[in-house]
């Protein structure tokens, strides 16, 4: 910061005097931090107490027991005989579930309806502001509630209502056509994840090479074989079936497709349209503090709308929504929790069953926190490293 | 200075050019403008036009065209002949006085709407600048022992009521207020607390508001409701309503303290030399120089924080507090208004958002009176 830094004074002797700065910082330290350990030390000793007099034994080990609680939505095995372990586990998949889709759902609608509040066209930024505003002023588990109500109301399964041909939606949920995945159709993502991983990094070549020279190269042929070509040639060569299988009315359910449970997706909408109303506010400032100059100029080059969107304005704006937006995914993760109000079994919602069965109380919440943290960090982690990525890059 | 007296007169000035000529009237124009200024936004138009045509007249036949508006005497059996065809308002004057107050002695609520006209006056006052001065703590201090004078009564003739029949609007405004009314000086203290030289105290500091950013609402709550108990020693029972309240009071001076953090970073640093030169002490430098400024810069992220806390107090249903969702959600629990729960939700959702919808137009024009400054 200063160039020239002034020579220090020599150092005074301590004074045992709180008129001593150094003294008095040490004074306060000790008084805080030993009021906070006193405190701890209180509360700690009365948890043993207490849990010695309930008999309730401390420690982790009831993970191993039976846990004998139901979950009906989960992706992976499970039957009440599993253990309590596996159960949150289940717990822990379903939380992820709701918010990984949650946040890409939340941050595509968010941007289409912020770009919407930015519209010339004055019917459709009219609406958009009041989907924000309506949305942003409401409580979401009132809004949880009110969708969960919703579905419920929704028609018996022999009389869903059907918009497409093999989407029905009634009070079992939502259910959607699906393609069964085996492990030829992995093998087939797993190749066209690849090629275009391989397809980047040629295009990223072709560009260093254009900027040496100036001559345009074409990048299709390359997309062509590496996004297109390479994943039909394994999905031929393994032999993978990419039939669709559509849900069909048996008695009194839906059998095949992919189901959505009501409680799932009650929570998905509640989840993605609150999130949405945030994300669109965050994407419109973004894209207003994008000086007017800039798509001007570029539409004075002659750049179309679309090019000047993509390649001027949003890459400019990004830097000012990335960090928002960190904490709108951080808040649509936590308020997934609100899943107990509606009996999806998510993390909470399990450790919540177990406390009640086990009497663990501080062993459950210390788990539903561990895992919060855990995902906590993990956004921040990837939205910081996002974030320096597309950081201005200054000469 | 003396040099702007000889610069040359300004030349002499133009006048603006007419305006362009509209095509058309005024209104004409405008349409053209904002609403077919291309085929691809005419088209737009149209659909929307004809998506929120269809919405309305939807809305038109269920809200209001085929509702039922009163019945007599908890009937409900009109409601139930309409089958979904069309709204049930009904149920509102039925319930109000359920949702609004929970269990409440019935002949004594109006000390609750007593309490809830001077939580909203309370609000009102405190959001004019021309009373953002010290009396105001004095003004809240007041306001606060008379609302709890209210809601607990036993003197005067007022019979007491206990916590635990306390339900609706109120205890959602008890909540919100007592949690900010507290977590505030609380927000202010951690702030400057991580921005303090000693790393002890910071370090405390960075811990409470992670650990309770970090984790969702609803664990706290737990906290509250079910650890909170044990480590309490023996005999020692604390109300659940306060609980939770100690749960939301820690809950907003996490949030708060990191927007007051972000307001003491924008005070310039001549701002705290200043302060030092004069010789005053670290808490006359904060209280008298630096956090009034500080809070001045985030006074809109404030008012923001104060809306998303509003709406979180609606957690405590999944504790069983009676706030005001949850006695809207215990009203519908009679099986003969069972199914009309739409309507219910409708209702407390509007008294929501007359709440935070004042609050954001609030920060709003608080945020636009900076600009113009």
């Amino acid at each position: 910061m200063t160039t020239s830094t002034p020579k220090r004074p020599p150092a005074r002797p301590w004074r045992l005097s709180l008129s001593d700065p150094r003294v008095a910082g040490l004074f306060w330290q000790i008084l805080v931090v030993g009021i906070a350990v006193a405190i701890v030390a209180f509360l700690w000793s009365n948890a043993i107490h207490n849990l010695s007099v309930r008999r309730i034994s401390t420690g982790f080990a009831f993970l191993g027991r039976e846990a004998g609680m139901p979950i009906a939505d989960s992706w992976i095995d499970y039957t009440p005989k599993d253990t309590y372990l596996r159960a949150f586990i289940v717990g822990i998949v379903n939380t992820l579930r709701v918010a990984v889709i949650g946040i890409v759902l939340a941050t595509v609608i968010g941007t289409l309806v912020g770009i919407a509040r930015l519209s010339s066209n004055w019917l459709l930024a009219r609406l958009a502001a009041v989907y924000v505003e309506v949305l942003r002023d409401l409580p979401l588990l009132l809004q949880l509630l009110f969708w969960y109500v919703l579905m419920q109301g929704l028609p018996a399964a022999r009389q869903a209502w059907k918009p497409v041909e093999g989407v029905y939606l009634s009070n079992r949920g939502l259910i959607l056509p699906s393609v069964p995945l085996h492990e030829a159709n992995w093998w087939t993502i797993l190749a066209l994840v690849a090629g275009l991983m391989v397809f980047r990094f040629v295009r990223r070549r072709l560009i260093a090479q254009q900027m040496v020279d100036g001559r345009a190269r074409a990048a299709w042929p390359y997309a062509l074989g590496l996004v297109v070509a390479l994943p039909a040639l394994v999905s031929f060569l393994s032999g993978a079936s990419w039939s669709i299988t559509l849900p069909e009315l048996r008695g009194f359910n839906f059998v095949g497709g992919l189901t959505l449970a009501p409680e799932y997706f009650a929570l998905l909408i509640a989840l993605v349209t609150y999130t949405s109303a945030f994300i669109a506010e965050i994407v419109r400032s973004g894209i207003q503090a994008v000086p007017r100059g800039q798509s001007e100029a570029a539409k004075a080059l002659g750049l179309k709308r679309g090019f000047v969107l993509q390649h001027i304005v949003l890459p400019q704006a990004l830097r000012v929504i990335i960090p928002p937006m960190t904490s709108q995914y951080l808040n649509l993760t936590k308020n997934s929790s609100l899943a107990v109000a509606v009996g999806y079994q998510d993390i909470v919602s399990v450790a919540n069953t177990t406390l009640n069965q086990t009497g663990q109380a501080i062993e459950s919440i210390a788990l539903i926190m561990l895992v919060f943290l855990t995902i906590s960090l993990g956004i921040s982690l990837f939205m910081n490293w996002y974030n320096a990525r597309i950081a201005l890059v200054e000469r | 200075m003396s040099s702007v007296a000889h610069l040359p007169q300004d030349p002499l000035p133009i006048g603006p050019r007419p305006a362009p000529r509209a095509l058309g009237g005024h209104l004409t124009a405008w349409l053209r403008a904002n609403l077919f200024a291309s085929i691809p936004s005419s088209i737009m138009t149209l659909v929307l036009l004809f998506l929120l045509g269809k919405a309305c007249i939807g809305l038109w036949q269920w809200g209001i065209a085929n509702a039922v508006w009163i019945v007599s005497g908890n009937d409900s059996s009109a409601c139930r002949a309409l089958r979904g065809v069309g709204a049930c308002w009904a149920v509102v004057p039925e319930k109000y006085r359920f949702i609004l107050f929970g269990t409440y002695p019935f002949s004594e609520q109006w000390r609750p709407a007593l309490a809830v006209l001077i939580f909203i006056a309370l609000f009102a006052v405190s959001s004019r600048r021309s009373f953002w001065r010290k009396e105001l703590f004095l003004l809240w201090a007041a306001a606060l022992i008379v609302i709890g004078c209210l809601m607990w009564g036993g003197f005067l003739g007022l019979t007491f009521v206990t916590q635990d029949r306390w339900g609706g609007l109120p205890v959602t405004l008890i909540l919100a207020t007592f949690g900010l009314a507290f977590g505030f000086p609380l927000g202010i203290l951690v702030a400057l607390g991580r921005r303090s030289k000693l790393p002890a105290i910071r370090s405390l500091c960075v811990l409470y508001v992670e650990l309770i950013r970090g984790v969702p609402l609803i664990s706290l709550l737990f906290m509250a409701s079910v650890m909170f108990p044990l480590f309490m020693p023996d005999g020692v029972n604390i109300d659940k309503l306060l609980r939770a309240q100690i749960a939301f009071i820690l809950y907003a001076g996490a949030y708060l303290a990191e927007v007051v953090r972000g307001g003491l970073q924008a005070v310039p640093r001549g701002q705290y030399e200043a302060g030092d030169a004069l010789g005053l002490s670290y808490w006359q430098k904060h209280a008298l120089i630096v956090l009034p400024q500080a809070i001045r810069h985030v006074i809109p992220p404030l008012v923001n924080t104060f809306i998303a806390f509003f709406k979180d107090t609606s957690l405590v249903l999944i504790i069983g507090i009676f706030d005001l969702l949850t006695t809207a959600k215990t009203a519908i629990v009679d099986p003969a208004w069972q199914s009309f729960s739409v309507e219910v939700y409708i209702f407390v959702g509007v008294i929501y958002f007359v709440f935070c919808f004042a609050m954001s137009l609030y920060s709003r024009s608080l945020e636009a009176q900076r600009g113009t400054n």
